[in-house]
């Protein structure tokens, strides 16, 4: 009996769902330098040509902020955090985490979860991603 | 006085707040009015307009012109960001500086008065078909789903980010920013709001995006300012009064954000501040020992933190010891935005690259009244427009 798998799409082409949720970067040949968006040429180097690198999945908070008002809409309170990534920052809110400054620490260790924002009218769940602390919350070592 | 020299002969800006009054194109007017009595010459005399309204009308110079008077001359309308009103004061200087004009007049206005909010898309739209769009294929607005793109959260980003890489950066520091701040707008009869608020009911005032409270945030207001700028040449031909209060332009830089790391990821409103400060400082022949006041571009308390840095007001990392150690304070060494500053004087966008400069000359000219620092020579005025730009001035006292 056939199984129905139901589709799904990333929140945005640079979050790749197989064989597990990733992100992809596009580096320059040149230099080096990493972008999350298609590119016309490097900021950097001026170079045009970009090969797909995979961001590795762990990595520290250099800064967060707990955004409380938002435009109508958006979920509030929730913390949106700059993810250094092995040397490749990364923007992206914090899952698992209190929305409270005593919950969250810069250089915390945290890594790359996926969850779902929901299905379309087609049924097509569309996949998010976040990053979530290495050790949980308050647990002290 | 030399030749190359350029000097802001007249300069001007209206009270800043609710104007229910008039529209952007009066605010703008009364600025080019109080500009041109202060420089005591007429529209007739000026020979370019550089002119800025970021949330205004296409073809604000123009529009401006049908009101202050039509008489021909070039138009430059800038958009700039947050650095509009700087960046229009840069082009007026350029065009003497080529030669071209011996008079400018430049001019940002901004209704801005219950603005809300800036930054940040609509919100996701729950039921429709995911559809990937734009350079990221985003099938939904990101704001709120990938971080923030809102500016409160933003520059909280920044100033945190600031806070990782030298520490120090807490939640009661940025509030006592925010406190010397509005404290200082107590004196100033133009700021939007002048009353003082203390650290504690900062801290408790309404949260917008840890650590920036409500009263951290710059308050969106309407507002104008103008300013009049002279050859060297042609301030040697006007009445020894003129003379007396021009105030040299010492140094006019605008710089873009060069790339760096991560700086498509967090804005970088560090790397062209620095540079523009260093630039600045090297035309002008001035070190931040010299000055005698700062304005900068306090759009939240965590950006006046980063700039003591950028602006080279402390050595690097010392930002939060140059703040304990009470320098930018009205009464303390270095006195960093006496005018109140973004969050109390208030931010009608296009007109603050021209209003901070109108700050340093009132005190330079020696008419700041009551919040008057005390013999004032050299002055900065700073402003950043997230994309970005950023506008440094460095002014002096004519030497009379």
């Amino acid at each position: 009996m056939p199984t129905h798998v139901p589709a799904r799409i990333p929140v945005v082409d640079y979050l790749v769902l197989d064989p597990a949720p990733h992100l992809v970067a596009q580096e320059c040949t040149g230099c080096s330098a990493r972008y999350f968006d298609r590119r016309d040429g490097c900021a950097s180097c001026f170079g045009s040509e970009f090969a797909p690198v995979t961001v590795t999945d762990s990595g520290k908070v250099v800064s967060f902020t707990i955004v409380a008002h938002a435009r109508p809409g958006v979920k509030t309170p929730y913390i949106a955090a700059i993810i250094d990534c092995d040397g490749t920052w990364v923007r992206a809110n914090l899952d698992g985490v209190a929305a409270d400054p005593a919950a969250v620490s810069l250089g915390m260790p945290v890594h790359l979860v996926a969850y779902s924002l929901g299905a379309d009218s087609a049924g097509t769940e569309a996949v998010g991603f976040a990053y979530r602390p290495d050790s949980p919350v308050g647990e002290q070592p | 006085m030399s030749s190359g020299d350029v000097w802001i002969l007249g300069i001007a800006m209206t009270k800043f707040g609710k104007r229910p009054d008039t529209d952007v194109v009066g605010l703008g007017a009364e600025a080019v009015r109080g500009a041109l009595g202060d420089a005591k010459i007429s529209i007739r005399d000026i020979d370019v307009l550089a002119s800025g309204s970021l949330r205004g009308p296409v073809s604000f110079g123009q529009l401006l012109q049908k009101q202050v008077g039509q008489t021909g001359i070039p138009v430059f309308n800038v958009a700039n960001a947050c650095a509009t009103g700087a960046t229009a004061l840069r082009t007026a200087v350029m065009a003497i500086k080529a030669g071209e004009a011996d008079l400018g007049l430049a001019v940002g206005a901004e209704k801005l008065a219950g603005a809300g909010l800036l930054g940040g898309g609509p919100a996701a739209a729950v039921g429709a078909v995911w559809q990937p769009e734009g350079r990221q294929g985003a099938i939904m607005p990101l704001d709120g789903i990938v971080s923030t793109e809102n500016m409160p959260g933003v520059f909280a980003q920044i100033g945190m980010e600031y806070g990782h890489r030298y520490g120090g950066v807490t939640f009661d520091l940025l509030a006592r920013i925010s406190e010397k701040n509005h404290w200082h707008s107590t004196l100033n009869p133009l700021a939007a709001y002048s009353k003082a608020i203390s650290k504690e009911e900062i801290m408790n005032d309404v949260m917008i995006a840890y650590p920036n409270t409500r009263p951290m945030c710059s308050a969106n207001c309407d507002g104008a300012a103008a300013a009049v700028v002279v050859s060297d040449a042609k301030l040697r031909a006007l009445s020894s009064a003129q003379r007396r209060r021009a105030v040299k332009i010492s140094a006019s830089v605008l710089t873009s954000d060069p790339y760096q790391p991560g700086c498509q990821v967090l804005p970088d409103v560090n790397t062209l501040t620095r540079q523009a400060a260093q630039t600045a400082y090297e035309k002008a022949g001035v070190e931040p020992g010299d000055l005698d006041l700062v304005e900068l571009h306090d759009c939240f308390a965590t950006a006046e933190l980063v700039h003591y840095d950028n602006l080279m007001l402390c050595p690097v990392g010392g930002a939060v010891d140059f703040f304990e150690s009470g320098a930018p304070l009205r009464t303390g060494r270095l006195p960093v935005n006496v005018s109140g500053g973004l969050q109390s004087k208030g931010h009608p966008i296009a007109a603050t690259g021209i209003a901070n400069v109108w700050e340093i000359c009132t005190h330079l000219r020696g008419e700041a009244g009551p919040r008057q620092i005390q013999d004032a020579k050299v002055g900065l005025a700073h402003v950043i427009g997230l994309g970005s730009a950023c506008g440094v001035h460095i002014l002096e006292r004519a030497a009379v």
